[in-house]
């Protein structure tokens, strides 16, 4: 299938998953659809770093947070315009801000990708488990910055106030759930043309063997820092309407340990060989974990993660597209 | 090849390579110039530096002193890719295949990155299955082009490694202990391969233990013992050298 054709397809399924939500007129089903393709953004965007390269990104939470502060960051500048900017510069200004969102989540993307660059040429020489340490250690040192920055509330957080309507789309939810939408057919999108084209054979064999890649030609320090970027900004996109969403943030909200742990179990259990893993294993996972929510209670969500991450690196490594695929190809056999 | 201004200047010329991992001296003052063609033995006992030399020859470690000249430019500094796209391959001593991909798709990797990088304009995708399927054919593991590389045998492996590497155009190969490990069948077949790729103009440093293979394969043959070079010439009166038996059979 050729890009455009797939484009059209997600768009089509996004477009008809918004008017069945819309047809059945209950806001809870677009705050809870809204995390759910915020988690397949994030699933997807790891899964470039680490399913096609194989590095193991730990700090996905901190790549989260660059994207939710540059929102929180450009919607205070916004704000307080007026005391910020010499007078004779405030009517241009006031022309350029408040920023829209969706001009405040691909500054958030340039900004993530920025810092993930930043970040591979710091940890990329490092393999395995080091690397996963130092891309933690990031996150903390983000997070340390952030906590003492009172421009951006600093440790007591700041408020961002949504609209309450928004043209066309009526509820501001309705728009968030659109704008992540979006968000989601970019992300798999990119995932997938990375997927075919000569770059994902580069961050197959990073994968498989870095050693016998660079012997092969492949200059695998510059792929490996694409891959970071790429990832990166994805993931700070996902962050950016965040605030938004949840009207209030802190730092500790913004860093929680559980996006970086969803976005590696996710593909993980969907399995990380293609775009469709981090699909399936967000769709799953995160409907599970709202489902729970609702029924017993949200604490219970990295359990659920947890003893399905057990069970699918035990019964089935390669996730379940791996399971699926050994079903087909055992039954061509046959 | 056999032309006398092509022989006379060295496609690979090594002067005082030396290398060191903590105190222990891998690579001590090493001189090597290959001319172009060639087919050079280099053999020595276990831990005499010879990997290193191949590693620091083709980047994958950075020498500390001395330098390496491949065909008339400096690659010191050079990262391992960049000295394959100047054309200097090699195989490992244990294969490392992709594993996630068929065979046919490990072959396509240099052709992409290699081959591609090199010339404009750039294969077409008919072009390079063509071009797999001839590299293949060299090795003969054509039937074996859609198998992954889990499926193959030890030799399989080690063919498919060559193949790899010839994937690349090199105009210097390294074969790092291509038939360690292979029965005798298996060991001439490999050395037939070699020889193969050397009538195509590849010049061919081979690293060996099986002497047999060495001396059928090599037109000359240098000797590595503690990182030093001790003998280095005619293969036949290479292994009558007091100093190289000494080294094998311990004084």
């Amino acid at each position: 299938m050729r890009t455009p054709a797939f484009i059209l397809i997600l768009t089509a399924v996004a477009a008809a998953l918004y008017f069945a939500f819309s047809y059945v007129g209950n806001d809870y089903l677009f705050f809870a659809g809204y995390t759910v393709l915020q988690y397949i953004v994030l699933a997807t965007a790891w899964n470039i770093l680490g399913g096609y390269c194989g590095y193991v990104n730990f700090g996905s939470a901190g790549f989260f947070a660059i994207g939710v502060y540059t929102t929180v960051f450009l919607y205070t500048v916004g704000q307080q315009i007026e005391d910020l900017v010499p007078e004779f510069m405030l009517a241009p200004m006031q022309l350029i801000f408040p920023l829209p969102l969706p001009v405040m989540i691909m500054v958030a993307g340039v900004v993530a990708g920025f810092i993930g660059l930043g970040m591979g040429y710091l940890t990329l020489r490092l393999r395995g488990v080091f690397f996963a340490i130092a891309t933690l250690a990031l996150t903390v040192v983000l997070e340390t910055f952030i906590v003492n920055w009172s421009f951006v509330g600093g440790s007591r957080g700041a408020y961002v106030i949504p609209p309450n309507e928004v043209p066309i789309f009526g509820h501001f939810i309705n728009f968030l759930f659109v704008l992540m939408l979006v968000l989601v057919i970019l992300a798999l999108t990119t995932a997938r043309l990375i997927e075919r084209s000569k770059l994902g054979v580069g961050f197959a064999t990073i994968r498989d063997d870095e050693l016998a890649a660079e012997a092969s030609g492949v200059p695998t320090l510059r792929l490996k820092l694409v891959a970071t970027v790429v990832s990166g900004a994805l993931m700070g996109m996902a962050g950016a309407p965040f605030p938004f969403y949840i009207g209030y943030v802190e730092p500790a909200s913004a860093f929680n340990l559980s996006y970086a742990v969803n976005s590696i179990a996710m593909p993980m259990i969907g399995g990380t060989t293609s775009w469709i893993g981090p699909l399936v294993g967000a769709l799953l996972l995160g409907t599970l974990q709202q489902v729970a929510t609702v029924t017993i209670s949200s604490a219970v969500n990295l359990l659920i993660v947890g003893l399905l991450l057990i069970f699918f690196v035990i019964i089935a490594p390669r996730g379940i597209v791996g399971l699926v695929q050994d079903q087909l190809r055992k039954r061509s056999k046959t | 090849m056999t032309d006398a201004a092509t022989m006379t200047e060295p496609l690979l010329h090594i002067e005082q390579l030396g290398k060191r991992f903590g105190g222990f001296i891998a690579l001590d003052g090493v001189d090597l110039s290959v001319p172009k063609g060639q087919r050079l033995g280099l053999i020595g006992p276990n831990g005499s530096g010879k990997s290193t030399l191949v590693n620091c020859i083709c980047g994958t470690l950075q020498n500390e002193t001395g330098s390496v000249t491949f065909d008339g430019i400096k690659v010191d500094g050079m990262v391992a890719h960049q000295r394959t796209r100047q054309g200097l391959a090699r195989s490992f001593q244990l294969p490392r295949p992709f594993r996630s991909m068929t065979v046919a798709e490990n072959v396509r990797v240099p052709l992409l990155y290699t081959v591609n990088a090199r010339s404009h304009p750039h294969l077409s995708e008919s072009e390079l299955d063509d071009r797999c399927m001839e590299l293949l054919k060299l090795v003969t593991l054509d039937a074996k082009a859609a198998k992954y590389t889990t499926d193959l045998t030890q030799v399989e492996m080690r063919k498919l490694e060559l193949a790899r590497a010839m994937a690349a155009e090199p105009k210097l190969l390294i074969a790092d202990e291509s038939m360690a490990g292979l029965s005798h069948s298996e060991v001439e077949d490999i050395v037939a391969l070699l020889i193969r790729m050397n009538e195509r103009g590849v010049t061919i440093i081979m690293i060996e233990h099986i002497m047999r293979a060495v001396m059928t394969f090599s037109q000359r043959l240098v000797v590595l013992v503690s990182g030093k070079k001790i003998a280095d010439g005619d293969p036949q009166d290479v292994i009558q050298n007091k100093e190289v038996v000494g080294a094998y059979l311990g004084q």
